[in-house]
């Protein structure tokens, strides 16, 4: 009866996934230097396909990047607003707190920032600057804590809260630029008067390389030191990996849901203060170029760990201003986006290889 | 000799720093009832793996009626006849038992459910498989959707029937029914092997018994011409000592009084309807009854983990208010959840930081840091005291075995000294080695003046351990006995709800 049908010899799968016990850390390693071959593979395929030469395009992206001091500096310039939000939306993916909101609390933290300049142009730069901080953090915290309160209360989704509120954020930034705030002797454009000299961050002397690179350090080793040394951070850690351990051992998940996100909104607030105070010196229409939502991808890579953000910071502002050095010889502005895309692509897709492992045409009855 | 129906010679399977299976034999005739058993980590479940097509064997055979089987996925499993009953179901709750049945079945765009419907109902009478066709899985109760999974097999015309610990969910009547199925299946000519690490379930119902013992064949034996202690030494490699020592209880202060407690299930239902208990210092009052009777939601109540509806809970003659775990914490309640690794436990932190789970608050590891290096000190002292096995004191702790794990989890629980433990199924799932060390702590925990609260759905282990026995029917008290003078019986009846007591707590 059923003896007839049992499946004889038959040709050997090409390939099996077999579950590895326990994640291997090579492939940890591997993979996403690999992600990054292939995304620069597929992205020479379309510049082909587009009539450019992809090694030539290749080529002249690295050189802008390291031929030339100002191609160095930059990409330190681009990397500090990318590690400044993407540790703080790190903070808060480490919860499980999916904060997509780093662009709007941008934003809001440049707004905020800008408020203090505009409004008392004439306080001494030890004050204006630390001012402008705090009004930097404090709003970028609290665009993060509008969408934390709900989600902490009832439990509303904070992807959707966050990414909605980017755009309140974004156009009320433009509602500044475009009518109150315009500079009158600004011939129509959307942006706001300079600041006052006490109202832009110190530089290294001859680049445009600020102080909230500093900011930027130290905030990855303070998130080092609270994840890692402190009670608050232990809660964290715990209520990341398994929120019912979190409130069987009596940790307050909900108070947690806030002051994460108000940390996580205060660092993405901050380097929307510090690319005002330290690069454009005022308020103006698309301040971030998506430093947001790069930051995500780049919290993401990092495998949300505070010194990797710091690198992978410097590895996509280096494809941002690769990007730049190329749009000079027609090379689409769009392409730079693409191969962050193919990036998170490729590393996301490469992360099964991580947890299984992977048998090609295996030999039966061995 | 009659060819077997199954037969698996030298089964050899590596996993990375385990062999799983090394040259294991079993040999299953057609019309016998064979039990697999072995402690957990034996390789049981890794050979069943093998049988029916999860995993593919590294070396060794596989013949179905003496015809050489190559297994490439579960489908070519089930295509030889081969099903399994999962001790998690793979049910979906929604759906109706038909629709469950239909699940996953070959044949066109159309399906005729009434015709279904029908061949169901006269399966399960022919098999004495109780079930209304038509009931949606979510209102049966356990013991029925096992029921639901071996008609689903039955339907598919399954020969070989494999069941994994299926008596872990029954109450010991639906087992005894159970044994009567799987005995008429056999009779009919199906081969029926069971997992199991329990030798009583073994001497009811198996005519074969195979054990294993660290990924190895032991010896295939007939019921007929063994015994329990024997079948024990095998499966552990030496002798147990069945009679735990128990010194009278020195029964204290009330520690525990719990008053008309009321409270409702995950799905919103009452899952407890004033329910009246006390516990004393130095006792162990055992909680018997079949999973899902209010016994988790009971012990949730009592840790802050799940609001009540009404009534009290008064630890050392101190009210726990409203839902607060962080409150029941300082008020010394030790807790031992039944889902270890989700919620007792944080699966991808090392020990150290699990040790410190409900610790780390206390002021003497810093105000605001944590002093990680006396942390590790006092963890690496508990580890050994507890003789916790572990790759390193920061390995995630999910590489872990069960056994293992719970060492880990009452060493948190115990150090903390608590007034009250309560322990949900502490021993589920634990080999008898592990088993025995849970039940030594708990006793050295009674000996202390703790008071503990045993949920439990294993009788022997609440007749070895427990001071007194209530029993749990759908979130009531059926009764509440002194152990000395209850019988298996009479708590099996109750926890079937068909005898009720007068209660005097």
């Amino acid at each position: 009866m059923v003896g007839s049908s049992l499946p004889g010899p038959a040709p050997a799968p090409l390939f099996t996934w077999e579950k590895r016990l326990e994640p291997s850390r090579v492939m940890a390693v591997i993979v996403p230097v690999i992600a990054v071959i292939l995304a620069l593979g597929v992205g020479a395929i379309f510049l082909a396909a587009t009539g450019f030469n992809p090694l030539k395009v290749y080529q002249s992206m690295l050189y802008g990047v390291i031929g030339s001091k100002y191609g160095l500096s930059e990409t330190v310039v681009k990397a500090i607003p990318l590690m400044l939000a993407g540790l703080g939306v790190s903070v808060a993916f480490r919860m499980l707190l999916w904060n997509i909101g780093a662009e709007g609390q941008f934003y809001m933290g440049a707004f905020g920032a800008s408020f203090v300049a505009l409004t008392f142009p004439n306080l001494p730069a030890y004050i204006m600057l630390p001012a402008m901080f705090v009004a930097g953090i404090a709003m970028g915290g609290l665009w993060a804590v509008l969408p934390a309160l709900p989600k902490a209360r009832w439990g509303v989704n904070e992807v959707i809260t966050t990414l909605m509120l980017n755009y309140v954020a974004i156009l009320w930034v433009d509602y500044q630029v475009y009518g109150p705030w315009k500079d009158p002797k600004g011939f129509n454009f959307p942006l706001t008067a300079p600041f006052s000299k006490a109202a832009i961050l110190p530089t290294i002397a001859g680049t445009r390389i600020h102080l909230g690179l500093i900011f930027a350090l130290l905030a990855a080793i303070m998130l080092t030191i609270i994840l890692w040394r402190t009670r608050w951070g232990y809660e964290i850690r715990v209520i990341g990996e398994s929120p019912r351990a979190a409130r069987y051992a009596g940790i307050k998940i909900e108070r947690n849901i806030i002051l994460v996100m108000l940390l996580s909104g205060a660092l993405a607030g901050l380097a929307g203060m510090s690319e005002v105070a330290g690069i454009t010196h005022r308020l103006q229409h698309g301040i971030s170029p998506g430093y947001g939502y790069t930051a995500i991808i780049i919290a993401w890579l990092a495998k949300l760990h505070p010194a990797t953000i710091i690198l992978v910071s410097f590895l996509f502002s280096g494809l941002i201003v690769g990007g730049y050095s190329v749009q000079t010889s027609g090379v689409p502005a769009a392409t730079v986006s693409m191969l962050q895309g193919a990036i998170l692509f490729f590393v996301l897709g490469g992360e099964i290889l991580t947890r299984y492992r992977l048998h090609f045409g295996r030999k039966e009855g061995k | 000799m009659v060819v077997p129906l199954v037969e698996m010679r030298g089964i050899t399977k590596v996993f990375p720093g385990v062999v799983a299976n090394d040259g294991v034999n079993l040999s299953v005739q057609a019309g016998e009832i064979h039990a697999l058993l072995g402690e957990n980590g034996a390789g049981k479940s890794t050979l069943m793996s093998i049988l029916t097509g999860l995993y593919r064997p590294d070396g060794g055979e596989i013949y179905i009626d003496g015809q050489r089987a190559n297994f490439r996925s579960p489908r070519d499993a089930i295509a030889a006849g081969i099903g399994m009953v999962h001790q998690h179901f793979r049910l979906v709750a929604p759906f109706t038992v038909t629709e469950n049945v239909a699940l996953g079945l070959k044949g066109g765009l159309k399906l005729n459910l009434n015709k279904l419907a029908g061949e169901i109902a006269a399966l399960s009478k022919e098999y004495g498989l109780q079930v209304d066709p038509q009931a949606r899985i979510w209102q049966l109760s356990v013991g029925e959707q096992q029921r639901v999974e071996i008609i689903k097999l039955l339907y598919r015309h399954a020969r070989v029937l494999i069941l994994d610990e299926p008596t872990a969910v029954l109450t010991p009547q639906e087992a005894r029914d159970l044994y009567q199925t799987l005995k008429k299946m056999a009779a009919r000519g199906c081969a029926v092997i069971f997992i199991t690490h329990k030798l009583q379930e073994v001497m009811d119902a198996a005519d074969t018994i195979t054990i294993l013992r660290g990924g190895k064949t032991v010896a295939t034996v007939k019921k007929s011409e063994t015994n329990e202690k024997e079948l024990a030494r095998m499966m552990v490699g030496r002798e147990i000592l069945w009679q735990v020592n128990k010194p009278a209880p020195r029964k204290g202060d009330k520690v525990l009084e719990i008053k008309d407690l009321k409270a409702l299930n995950d799905k919103g239902l009452p899952a407890l309807r004033g329910i009246n208990l006390a516990v004393y210092a130095g006792e162990i009052l055992g909680i018997a009854g079949v999973a899902g009777n209010g016994q988790r939601e009971l012990a949730e109540v009592i840790a802050g983990l799940r609001p009540s509806q009404g009534g009290t809970i008064t630890v050392a003659g101190q009210e726990l208010g409203q839902c607060d775990p962080c409150r029941v914490i300082n008020a010394g309640v030790g807790y031992i959840p039944e889902d270890r690794l989700g919620m007792g436990l944080v699966p991808n932190l090392g020990a150290v930081d699990n040790l410190l789970l409900k610790e780390y608050r206390h002021p003497r590891w810093g105000k605001i840091l944590l002093n990680r290096r006396a942390a590790r000190q006092w963890a690496r002292e508990l580890v050994e005291r507890f003789q916790v096995k572990m790759a390193g004191l920061d390995a995630p702790v999910k590489m872990m075995s069960g056994g293992n794990l719970q060492r880990l989890l009452l060493a948190r629980e115990i150090s903390t000294r608590p007034r009250l433990l309560v322990a949900v199924y502490p021993a589920r799932g634990l080999d008898v080695g592990a088993t025995e060390t849970v039940h030594r702590l708990l006793l050295e925990q009674r000996a202390a003046g703790t008071a503990i609260l045993l949920i439990s759905e294993d009788l022997e282990e609440l007749f070895r351990l427990a001071d007194r026995i209530a029993v749990m029917y759908e979130g009531e008290i059926m009764g509440l006995v002194a152990t000395e003078e209850a019988s298996v019986e009479e708590v099996g009846l109750m926890m079937a709800g068909a005898k009720r007591m007068e209660v005097s707590a």
